[in-house]
């Protein structure tokens, strides 16, 4: 079926979670991606933090945004099995930074309805967060901000939207949008669609993407932050550490993931490229340095792997959220930055409320499912129930990942679920294989061989993330047979 | 959940725990290895190349053949192997969970050999700035690949790290048909074994620079090219040394950690080496656990993992039959610390209080080391306080290779506990002055 009522352009969190909202409603959806997977963009290379909602600035959609959805993570997390943890965060101003700063967030909190205090003395500071520099003068404590997998969360819902009829596209970018009067032909290659209304959640691309459509009314810059991620760390952070921000980043934090690993950054680069999405040595520097600041005693030593994401910054540097001034049945949710991740689920009632605004009328379906089957995570099982779930399905009992402890049947289970992995990074995300102190080193082998059985393609042409991610050039004896005869050794 | 009872549990069955198995049961216990791969053997098995065995067997053997001598040798013994089980968790009582096709497997042993080798160090431990391509693999892994899968990882190569297994990998790829541009170390000397330069690089014209480093990856889905540097003492690349190359495949020889996940479950303390810290019984901080081969240090020599290996069988075994043997946290151990020049050295601890059948029937103090840098004219030297209880000439020493000396139990023993043994190297020019 090449005919939708709306169409949804991109699968980063925003266009998955508008994706769910949009499902609990009568219509066809379509998600179209440009990439091969879920979450292959900024989604997938951020900070993984659901903000308490004082930090954007009063009256700006970040700030109504991030304030509406953090309640809401609890209930969606607990719906989809998403690992989600409200463990608290701290802004920290070391000495000589003075308090204002605090004082003017904690101000903008309370007005807003957030739980928040100050701490000033350094034993109390220390009962919060043990390693925290000895140059703390005070923080801003934020009991109600938490970690979650941003990834995780963006799988869970689009899983969530399959079950309910979503449709989802990958490798599908889109090359044109076209509004016909009465409907839209969005084109991509070897591939038109046909829909009612478009909804552009294209995070680095939306600006392009509205000006396919004829509305040239904003532009998205790409902001670098780099990371460097550490080993899991028993009780090096418990809360998520901010230092003053600057005035382009909130600075680089130290802070734990959902998972029990560690990590730090981002910093913040402004870039005319939308492609690059490389790690700089200064980067690097500039991001450990920063981490050192609020806890000295970062082990390095036990960093397992460094990445960079870009932000989407549109020009008014806050949201853009609703139908274009310029294309009827056009609807933006764009240039998502930071709060974006903790902003997501609002965003998706916000403009399911602009369609509905504009006109449109949605019906409520009679049976929307707000579940999904839970995925088995191995790892967190206890004994007994390793022991039963073996014995039920032996390819549990074969441990893939030994950092992550990762079974073959965890790794089936995620090939063949309602948007299955069908490359090594699709696996990654939806298992952990891979992620742990070894990255891949151990598993990679033996998940291209378990993705190529269960997909039946050849190991060949298993890739890690696009096309042009493949891993072989060809078997050894075909190579050098080919490469002897070409240089006429045969 | 199945249970099983052992005397001694061999954790990994590979070169250490093979040896280790062997002697143990050789002693009069009863054996189990737990391995985690269909087959017995570890590293070995990919390690296709020659030169294993020259000192144990005489022979010059292939990794696959060396670890066959002992999976034949195992045959002939009762000793218990449970392959395909890999190990998840294990407390200081010595009670070990694992998992098979099978289900759960708890072992209840009385004494554990700890033999579950190292790990390579991968990309993000050593900050090479860049994109994410494939095309970026541990040379172990490309080993793999290339040897176990028969696949190739790619067909121009820059390597870095001039490690063992990234020299033999170049000579290995080269045989393939594949073009390895250039080995790149970050040491002004090449960290790997001198004969493998000159086997894998030398004899092949691949080109070394030393004092160099990765800069940049270029790429976003596959690496299509690689920029080196030069660094200055401190590692820092200096600006304008930058050398390209146009290749698909960025091969890491970067360095090993021993692999001690399941030994830090049942409370084991950890050393300099990342291993274990260990007596001259290569025993734990906790009774019974026993740790020998890479997992303790990384080695350069099958062979020495070997010997290792079979006295960490043998007193595993003599802790089950005979004796409660003494634990480096007793009062009567003294330390063992690397002293000028010297990067670590083992056992950490000697304990001085042993009785003296045992002292007979173990033998003298094996002492293991490696040198932080290539030295000439030294004199390596074990001495406490004053006293010298060992001291031999080097006319040369490298880091790449493992020094392994020995003293009799009897020079320890009217040492002082709280001063500790320090094994530190002498240069003798400085000592002329």
């Amino acid at each position: 079926m090449t005919q939708y009522d709306f169409v949804i352009i991109g699968a980063g969190v925003t266009g998955t979670a508008i994706a769910r909202e949009l499902s609990k409603y009568k219509g066809s959806v379509a998600v179209l991606e440009k990439l091969s997977d879920i979450a292959c963009e900024t989604t997938k290379a951020n900070s993984g933090i659901v903000h308490a909602g004082y930090d954007a600035p009063t009256g700006s959609m970040k700030a109504e945004m991030n304030v509406k959805a953090n309640p809401m993570f609890d209930q969606v997390c607990e719906d989809l099995f998403i690992p989600f943890k409200r463990i608290g965060s701290l802004v920290v101003a070391l000495a000589g930074q003075g308090t204002d700063y605090l004082e003017e967030l904690y101000n903008n909190g309370v007005e807003r309805g957030i739980p928040l205090e100050i701490v000033s003395d350094l034993d109390d500071i220390k009962k919060l967060e043990p390693n925290i520099s000895g140059e703390t003068e005070a923080v801003l404590h934020a009991p109600t901000a938490g970690v979650i997998s941003p990834f995780q969360l963006a799988i869970g819902m689009a899983e969530n939207a399959a079950i309910n009829g979503v449709e989802f596209f990958f490798n599908a970018p889109v090359q044109g949008v076209e509004s016909m009067g009465g409907f839209f032909i969005v084109d991509t290659p070897g591939h038109a669609i046909q829909t009612k209304y478009v909804i552009n959640a294209a995070g680095l691309y939306a600006d392009e993407i509205a000006r396919l459509a004829g509305d040239d009314t904003f532009k998205i810059t790409p902001r670098k932050g780099e990371y460097v991620l550490l080993d899991k760390q028993a009780d090096l952070v418990h809360k998520v550490l901010f230092p003053v921000p600057t005035k382009v980043s909130k600075g680089i934090l130290v802070s734990p993931t959902v998972d029990g690993n560690v990590f730090l950054g981002p910093n913040a680069r402004d870039q005319d490229s939308k492609i690059d999405n490389s790690t700089t040595l200064s980067g690097l520097d500039e991001v450990m340095d920063g981490g050192r600041k609020l806890v000295p005693s970062i082990p390095l030593i036990d960093s397992i792997t460094n990445f960079a994401g870009l932000r989407a910054i549109s020009d008014t540097n806050d949201f853009i959220i609703g139908e274009s001034k310029i294309v009827k049945g056009m609807f933006h949710a764009a240039g998502i930055q930071s709060p974006g991740l903790s902003s997501c689920l609002a965003i998706a009632e916000e403009v399911v409320n602009n369609i509905r605004d504009s006109g449109i009328d949605l019906q409520l379906k009679e049976h929307f499912n707000p579940t999904r089957e839970k995925p088995i995570i191995f790892a967190s099982m206890p004994w007994s129930e390793r022991d039963a779930l073996i014995k039920k399905d032996n390819k549990f009992g074969h441990i893939v990942c030994r950092c992550e402890t990762v079974t073959e049947g965890e790794l089936i289970q995620a090939i063949h679920r309602p948007i299955g992995a069908k490359t090594v990074d699709g696996i990654k995300f939806r298992t952990r294989v891979g992620m742990g102190r070894c990255q891949g080193g151990f598993c990679t082998p033996r998940v291209i061989k378990i993705l190529a059985r269960e997909l039946g393609i050849d190991e060949d042409d298993i890739v890690k993330r696009e096309p042009g991610t493949r891993y072989f050039y060809g078997e050894t004896k075909d190579f050098r047979a080919v490469t002897t005869k070409k240089e006429g050794l045969e | 959940m199945k249970q099983v009872e052992t005397d001694i549990a061999i954790l990994g069955g590979g070169p250490a725990g093979l040896a280790a198995a062997v002697e143990a049961n050789t002693a009069g216990c009863r054996v189990l290895i737990i391995e985690r791969d269909d087959q017995l053997g570890g590293i070995l098995q990919q390690c296709i190349h020659p030169g294993f065995g020259l000192h144990e067997f005489k022979e010059e053997l292939a990794g696959p053949e060396y670890a066959q001598r002992y999976i034949d040798m195992l045959e002939q013994t009762s000793i218990e192997v449970m392959k395909g089980t890999m190990v998840l968790d294990m407390t200081p009582k010595k009670e070990i969970y694992a998992i098979n096709e099978d289900g759960v497997v708890k072992v209840a042993a009385k004494a554990i050999v700890l033999s579950m080798g190292c790990r390579e160090r991968t990309r993000g431990a050593i900050k090479i700035p860049g994109f994410r391509p494939t095309g970026v693999y541990t040379a172990g892994t490309a080993q793999r690949f290339v040897n176990i899968e028969g696949f190739m990882p790619g067909t121009r190569f820059v390597i870095l790290g001039s490690g063992d297994i990234g020299m033999i990998m170049a000579r290995r790829l080269t045989w393939e048909g594949a073009k390895v541009d250039a080995v790149v170390e970050i040491l002004p000397y090449p960290s790997g074994l001198v004969r493998n330069k000159v086997q894998c690089l030398d004899d092949y014209g691949i080109p070394l620079y030393l004092s160099h480093t990765v800069v940049r990856v270029h790429g976003k889905d596959r690496v299509t090219g690689i920029t080196i540097a030069k660094v200055d003492e401190k590692w820092k690349p200096i600006p304008g040394t930058e050398i390209f190359f146009n290749c698909d495949t960025l091969l890491l020889s970067v360095g090993l950690i021993p692999e001690n996940e399941a030994s830090k479950k049942a409370g084991v303390k950890l050393g300099r080496t990342n291993g274990p810290e260990v007596n001259q019984f290569l025993q734990t901080n906790v009774d019974g656990i026993f740790a020998c081969g890479n997992v303790l240090q990384v080695h350069d020599l099958v062979d020495n993992v070997a010997i290792e290996a079979k006295k960490a069988g043998r007193m595993a075994a003599i802790s089950v039959l005979e004796y409660k043997l003494p634990n480096i946290t007793a009062p009567d151990a003294v330390a063992v610390v690397p002293g000028e020049g010297v990067g670590y050295v083992l056992p950490t601890k000697v304990n001085l209080d042993v009785p003296e059948e045992l002292a007979s029937e173990t033998g003298p103090v094996k002492v293991s080391l490696r040198v932080k840098q290539p030295v000439e004219e030294v004199d390596l030297v074990a001495r406490s306080g004053e006293t010298v209880i060992y001291k031999k000439y080097l006319k040369h020493a490298r880091p790449s290779e493992m020094i392994i000396f020995e003293v009799d139990f009897a020079k320890f023993q009217d040492l002082q506990i709280e001063t500790p043994i320090e094994v530190l190297l002498i240069s003798r020019e400085a000592k002329d002055e």
